[in-house]
């Protein structure tokens, strides 16, 4: 099962993002759990420099921008 | 690859006729189309906003996707590991110069504190970033130059930079550290190493062009609505009537105009076709200046969200001295000019 996570709180981009990632996981049945986290000290935790930033299975894929739908799906794929 | 420089390449021409016909597009349009009185303020009004919009939009539009290519070459990431070790002058120079060209939203803000921070970037350093990168943005210095003529968007450039530089240096002197919140140092993370992946120009066309799509389809609203208030300004308000409020005699104006700046945030697009209003009806150009800083330079909300990270005696120490220095700057320039 893999596990994406959207780090960011509030801005357009987040939430562009998050629901890019939620739509891309129902359109393609991805067995996927997607979670975003707003909370500042745990986005803190990743390292990241700019929001939104995109987490799969604990690693940073992106951050500061929304990838493209076909970078996002390789990336799940990747594992 | 070579169909995009192609259609790139058209685009340009299709720019450079546009752009260098539009006096003659709009005499035809107003004159000849409207039939408006030469003399009339209806028809000041009329060209100017005829005039301005499409201009003010071509040069938008071709700075941003020249600023978004330039962009790509730089993340906060690369910009961090720019400034990791350096001292605090060369750091505070480097890092305002930076802020420009960096990527930068204000809703990554703290993110990007906290991460400048935490990789021992010196405090001083980080707020000169701070400073630069929302003062010193791409909308603003086309809509200067648009609107003004170079001159003046490389006088806010500069100002802009120097107040970055030197209110950064100052709040690094005056060894701020405690009024940082706790947490923020406690919290030890290793920086992510990012796999910097290789962009191919092509991908670097592709950034431009979501640039221009993301940011004049957020701003082209403001800026018409704020051209057409300068239109009515430029074609209604009597000549001098600035003068006697923001003008030179009035030495007050530049501190109240910051002050005023302060609270009020908006973004680049919507206050310059105001400002050139105000310039155009006796407001002095350093007043102007320094309204125009304090609004886009000092936000309140963005105060707001730095206070989850900075106590507040910070915040006001940033605030005032910044403040400062756009007032300074600001009498310089009615003193200058």
């Amino acid at each position: 099962m893999t596990t994406i996570k959207i780090l960011g709180s509030g801005c357009s981009k987040c939430k562009t993002l998050n629901a890019k990632v939620l739509e891309l996981v129902a359109r393609n049945n991805l067995p996927v759990t997607v979670e975003k986290v707003e909370d500042l000290m745990e986005i803190m935790k990743y390292g990241i420099l700019s929001t939104p930033g995109l987490v799969i299975n604990g690693k940073v894929k992106s951050a500061g921008a929304v990838p493209k739908d076909e970078q996002i799906l390789a990336w799940i794929i990747e594992g | 690859m070579k169909k995009k420089v192609i259609a790139v390449a058209l685009m340009f021409s299709a720019w450079l006729l546009l752009y260098f016909n539009l006096e003659r597009c709009t005499d035809l349009f107003v004159y000849s189309i409207l039939r408006l009185h030469k003399e009339s303020p209806l028809t000041s009004a009329v060209y100017f906003f005829i005039y301005e919009v499409p201009k003010v939009l071509l040069l938008l539009t071709l700075i941003v996707f020249v600023v978004g290519i330039i962009r790509s070459y730089f993340s906060p990431e690369r910009t961090r590991k720019m400034l990791g070790g350096k001292k605090l002058f060369a750091g505070n120079v480097l890092a305002s110069l930076l802020g420009i060209v960096t990527p930068f939203c204000s809703c990554s803000a703290i993110p990007l504190f906290l991460g400048f921070v935490e990789s021992g970037i010196p405090l001083g350093v980080t707020f000169s970033f701070l400073i630069a990168a929302p003062m010193i943005n791409e909308v603003a210095l086309v809509l200067l130059f648009g609107l003004f003529g170079w001159q003046t968007a490389l006088l806010y450039m500069s100002t802009g930079l120097l107040i970055a530089m030197v209110s950064g240096y100052i709040i690094g002197r005056l060894r701020l550290e405690r009024f940082v919140e706790e947490w923020v140092y406690a919290v030890k993370v290793s920086p992510v190493e990012f796999v910097e992946e290789k962009i191919s120009f092509s991908s670097r066309i592709d950034l431009g062009r979501d640039a221009v799509k993301e940011i004049v389809g957020k701003v082209w609203l403001y800026i018409l609505a704020g051209i057409a208030v300068g239109a009515g300004v430029h074609g209604y308000v009597p000549e001098n009537f600035m003068a006697s409020l923001m003008g030179k005699s009035a030495w007050w104006s530049v501190p109240v105009s910051v002050l005023i700046g302060i609270p009020m945030y908006s973004n680049a697009a919507g206050i310059i076709p105001i400002v050139q209003a105000l310039l155009e009806k006796g407001a002095s150009l350093g007043t102007v200046l320094a309204f125009m800083m304090s609004v886009i330079g000092l936000s309140l909300p963005e105060t707001i969200i730095l206070k989850k990270v900075l106590k507040l005696p910070l915040i006001f120490i940033f605030v005032g001295i910044v403040g400062t220095g756009i007032i300074i700057v600001g009498y310089l320039f009615n003193f200058l000019y």
